[in-house]
């Protein structure tokens, strides 16, 4: 008989693993990717390529050179995540040693820094793009415009949806706002004039990656529908002050809402641990986002927003607990 | 129609009853029995019996060691072979009365007859006469925790009890001995409730069985029918949604009778419900009606590698090796046994380890699925979180308990964990989460005993 | 001109208004903190182990203090710091201090691979800890070392490490500062704080197996039988076997090594001698003596 083997209970796993959960990811992020392909060419392509292989490679330097681990983390698949949520957020004309820099921002500065995968505070791919956004911020703030298949640094460029929105706050002029597309065109991504982040692009290709991840319980619906009803609330409510204010359809089908709300604030490592923090975390971003939209002098507020929240998620688990078992009286 | 179930957490592991159709079968005597003296929560028993002594199947071997304690029987005839120390379920070697086994003579007192005794037949048993009869019979609780069960039998001054739940849910996967007791002897449980109540002085029960058991739901609800309908009993069969841990005590309450049971020391009877296991109702009857003390109980012996698993009506005392033969022989190479299941038992170092009172299964596990993998650092997914039936924080308790900060830790309510297995079962990175909850819940309990003794 | 002049002022007089207010706090609010404390303080290491039993050296140094008030700096010791320490804490205070013992911490196992046979592997969390709530370990004594390093993770000091060929913690004589941290960390009681000894030599029954002796035979090759052969030879009376195992007295033993010599199965232990205690007489031999 072979030998006994002991410990102590549960003697049986699940089928969760990290790496199910990593790769789950990446194959919501699939029809996004393959919508901004489509839509900005072989721009988007490079990027992207770039992104995913310089974050995967500073990753596995680091993990092997610097932090000299036993088992290198490149494995577990969240480097390629944070390779393409970096790449959604930038124009597809980005030359390439910027994205470089941009990949080591995110991975070795946000992620590394603090230990690896669990111990960062921001995320990482927004942490390269408000670095690479603050540095570079002309080559940031150039978006393509959609349609060019075979242009890299020399693309076309024109005025994305939320420059247009900004216009209009800023001038106190409601008229600019029929400029934008329809929702129905901001929703496939159709933008005939504008264009923007190469992820933000095609608000359909996201939702099916919600979708994927809410069936494959991946992420659960407390982030996006808070961060997303709130906004909605939010700009609904200043839509009917003031015209000027565009629609909230207009509001979440453009930029990078739809994008942030659901595969950037809904990372592990950096929101809070419970439903009802959950929810506070993401009513705070909705809100932050377009309070920095309509009166801050980005045109984009997503980032920052979940970059300050990020910051607040320790506070949240501290103060927000779970309903314990027992606190409810007893029903008669 | 809404299927009942707990309000907070849950998860949902293979069920695997790979024995749910197997009829039960006799298992043959041992050859040595041993009893080890502590097979319940509460004082050992002290022996009452010394080598050399004759006994026959039902002779009390050892009284019980204090109050809350329990009265030990042979279940076996013959000679004490010698009072040692063996090894038994917690892995230590602990003080035993091993028994050599000659033959099967039974005390005269015992009814061995198949005869339902029903409560009309006896209208003089009191409360106090079912409460002594299951405290001298040495019957515990017999789904896997082994409380001495006149004790729960008689609330504090504090409670009052409303109701007698029957826990008859078997949520781990693979155990079917309590669904194969409910198929071959439902008259009797159903008589053994009746009892449970009249002592309790309660006339609402419950049986809670989880719906992937439909045949046992039909047959009790049929028999609940015919037995309780029209009578002062309020008695009905409720099933409950597939999800471990339902057979909980606490999410059984909180799932029958929409009542959760406050944070410890608080029990279900400070709500209203006295909670016993189907095989403890089982073994009521059997002591009053038939003054056959504990000394057999159901077992499932299963495993996806024995070849032929099977469900048996065994003697306490019998070594598991006998039980694992009957069923086809250890299989090759590393394995786990568990004496329970895979979500709570508890892993052997010996096939020669007996079954006691609480020993509701004995499942083998290959090497392969046993072995843990390496764990990885927490990624703060939260999915413990979301399973925690209890709604405690269980990332958070493993980092206190490791980094042993008690006071953080009772802060956050340690105390109140059940110790499931839902979060270890759920954790992507595989991380030992139950192991150091489970060793910060005994500090911290041992630091708030301290605390009350000072005081 | 006049900016500057009024920035000087404004500045100024912030300056003093700020100067006055903490100046009046401080008086107000001070706490009185006997400044011998604080002398004291100095001169303890600063490690705060633990090991004299107070929280921190602060706290030791605050019980030193009221100590001396009290008369004696009698049970306070600084195992870290040791006897210099103490006596520059002494005259400081004024006061005289008793001369303690040095200690050391003492593993008393020996079940390492070589003697201890392997009955399971143990799959869960590798701490002493869970390991021992789990059951006996992977080996058959209950009582024995599980070799995962809880008094490794528990010291300090860096005076105790597991050896990789046996398995078994050990403790380096220099480094250990006898702060108990290690005894505490060890959940079967193995480890036990003893008197070093001159050159650093002592003698100790390297078993705390409590089994009969038959099933301690089983479990282990050096295991202590409790058989009672030290007992009856030991002339000083260091040595009782209770519980089926044999202790020794720290206080009682002479060092003479009379029990390495009888111990049936090499269970006790002498360290730091420069010989190996003398050899059992073979039985012919002694049999002849007796005649």
């Amino acid at each position: 008989m072979g030998k006994l083997i002991v410990s102590l209970s549960p003697h049986a796993h699940g089928r969760q693993s990290i790496e199910r959960n990593m790769y789950g990811v990446i194959i919501a992020l699939m029809p996004a990717m393959l919508a901004s392909f489509y839509f900005f060419g072989l721009g988007s392509v490079i990027v992207t390529a770039t992104s995913v292989a310089a974050c995967c490679f500073f990753e596995w330097a680091i993990c092997k050179y610097i932090l000299k681990k036993k088992e290198n983390t490149l494995l577990d698949g969240s480097a390629v995540i944070t390779g393409l949520l970096l790449a959604f957020n930038l124009p597809s004309n980005l030359p390439i040693w910027i994205i470089l820099i941009g990949a080591l921002f995110a991975i070795g500065v946000a992620k590394m820094t603090f230990g690896g995968l669990g111990n960062n505070i921001f995320n990482p791919a927004l942490v390269g793009r408000a670095a690479l956004l603050v540095a570079f911020p002309a080559q940031m703030t150039t978006w393509p415009k959609i349609g060019q298949w075979d242009t890299y640094l020399d693309a076309e460029t024109g005025a994305t949806p939320l420059s247009i929105i900004n216009w209009a706050i800023r001038s106190g002029d409601a008229s600019i706002l029929e400029q934008l597309p329809s929702s129905f065109d901001l929703f496939l991504g159709n933008h005939s004039g504008g264009a923007g982040a190469m992820g933000e692009i095609c608000a359909l290709a996201l939702l099916f990656g919600l979708a994927f991840m809410l069936y494959e319980k991946i992420i659960t619906w407390h982030i996006p529908v808070s961060i997303l009803g709130t906004a909605f609330v939010f700009s609904g409510l200043l839509h009917l002050a003031s015209p000027v204010y565009p629609d909230p359809m207009s509001v979440l089908l453009t930029g990078g809402i739809m994008l942030g709300a659901i595969f950037m604030a809904t990372d592990y490592v950096t929101s809070p641990m419970t439903p009802k923090g959950q929810i506070i975390y993401g009513v705070a971003i909705g809100f932050l986002t377009i309070v920095i939209r309509n009166w801050g002098s980005y045109p984009e507020g997503m980032s920052f927003a979940i970059l300050i929240m990020n910051a607040f998620t320790p506070l949240i688990n501290n103060y927000v607990k779970p309903k314990r078992f027992g606190e409810v009286p007893a029903k008669q | 129609m809404n299927i009942k179930t707990f309000s907070i957490g849950g998860i949902h592991p293979d069920e695997n009853k790979l024995t749910h159709e197997a009829v039960t079968q006799k298992a043959a005597l041992p050859k040595q029995a041993i009893f080890p003296l502590s097979q319940h929560i509460g004082a050992p028993a002290k022996p009452v019996v010394q080598k050399g002594d004759k006994v026959k199947v039902g002779t009390l071997i050892a009284e019980a060691g204090g109050f809350v304690s329990a009265p030990i029987y042979s279940s076996v005839s013959g000679t004490v072979f010698k009072i040692d120390t063996a090894i038994d379920a917690t892995g230590y070697r602990k003080p035993v009365i091993i028994i050599n086994v000659e033959g099967d003579e039974w005390e005269e007192c015992i009814d061995r007859s198949d005869k339902l005794e029903t409560v009309e037949a006896h209208p003089e048993l009191t409360p106090e006469d079912i409460i002594n009869r299951v405290k001298e019979a040495g019957v515990t609780g017999m789904g896997g925790a082994g409380f001495p069960t006149f004790i729960k039998l008689t609330p504090p001054p504090t409670a009052k009890a409303e109701c007698v739940i029957i826990n008859a849910v078997e949520c781990e996967p693979y155990i079917t001995a309590d669904f194969r007791l409910m198929m071959e002897k439902a008259d009797e449980i159903l008589v053994g409730l009746e009892l449970l109540m009249i002592a309790a002085k309660v006339t609402t029960g419950y049986i809670g069985i989880e719906i992937n058991k439909p045949a046992a739901i039909e047959l009790l609800t049929k028999k609940c029918a015919e037995k309780f309908g029209g009578s002062k009993y309020n008695v009905e069969v409720v099933p409950l949604k597939q999800r471990y841990p339902q057979g909980g005590e606490k999410q059984l309450v909180d799932a029958v009778i929409q009542r959760q049971v406050p944070a410890p020391p608080a029990i279900p009877v400070n709500v209203g419900a006295i909670v016993q296991n189907v095989g403890t109702a089982f073994a009521v009857y059997e002591a009053v009606m038939k003054h056959k003390p504990l000394f057999e109980r159901y077992t499932t012996v299963t495993g996806k590698l024995l070849q032929k698993p099977g469900n048996f009506l065994v003697r306490m005392g019998t070594p598991m090796q006998d039980l694992i033969d009957a069923c086809g022989g250890m299989p090759e190479g590393d394995n786990k046994l568990l004496a329970g299941g895979p979500m709570m038992g508890k892993a052997l170092t010996s096939t020669e380890v007996p079954i006691c009172k609480g020993t509701n299964s004995v499942t083998i596990i290959s090497g392969e699925e046993a072995r843990r993998k390496e764990p990885q650092p927490c990624i703060r997914c939260a999915k413990c979180v979301l399973v925690c039936p209890m709604g405690l924080e269980p990332y958070l308790l493993a980092k206190l308990s490791e980094v042993k900060n008690w006071d953080r830790c009772e802060h956050e309510d340690i105390v109140n964990c059940i110790e499931c297995g839902s979060c270890q079962f759920t954790c992507p990175a595989y991380r030992p989460l139950l192991d150091n909850i489970r060793q910060g819940k005994a500090i911290v309990m041992g630091i708030i005993r301290s605390r009350a003794a000072k005081n | 001109m006049n900016f500057i002049l009024i920035a000087v002022i404004v500045l100024g007089a912030i300056g003093l208004i700020a100067a006055v207010v903490l100046f009046a706090a401080s008086k107000k609010f001070a706490v009185f903190e006997d400044p011998r404390i604080a002398q004291v303080s100095e001169l303890l290491p600063g490690a705060n182990c633990g090991g004299c039993g107070f929280p921190g050296c602060s706290g030791m140094a605050d019980a030193l203090v009221k100590g001396a008030d009290a008369g004696s700096l009698d049970g306070l010791m600084c195992p870290v710091g040791g006897t210099e320490t103490m006596g520059k804490v002494a005259d400081l205070l004024g006061m005289a201090i008793a001369n303690t013992e040095p200690m050391v911490a003492v593993v008393r196992c020996n079940g390492t691979c070589e003697h201890r046979a392997k009955i399971a592997e143990y799959a869960g969390l590798r701490t002493c800890a869970a390991m021992n709530a789990c059951g006996a370990g992977e080996t058959a004594c209950g009582f024995g070392c599980l070799g995962c390093g809880d008094c490794v993770e528990a010291c300090q000091f860096g005076a105790i490490s597991i050896n990789p060929e046996t398995g078994i913690p050990e403790v380096d004589d220099e480094k250990c500062t006898s702060c108990g941290a290690c005894v505490k960390a060890c959940p079967r009681n193995i480890i036990e704080l003893r008197k070093k000894g001159p050159k650093g030599r002592r003698v100790f029954v390297s078993c705390v197996n409590k089994d009969k002796g038959a099933v301690a035979m089983k479990v282990c090759a050096v295991s202590c039988i409790g058989c009672g052969k030290c007992e009856k030879e030991c002339n000083f009376g260091a040595i009782t076997v209770e519980n089926n195992v044999a202790y020794i007295d720290f206080t009682k033993c002479r060092l003479c090594r009379k029990c390495v010599t009888v111990c049936p199965r090499h269970a006790i232990r002498d360290v730091n001698f420069p010989t190996p205690a003398p050899a059992p007489k073979p039985k012919e031999e002694r049999k002849e003596e007796k005649a």
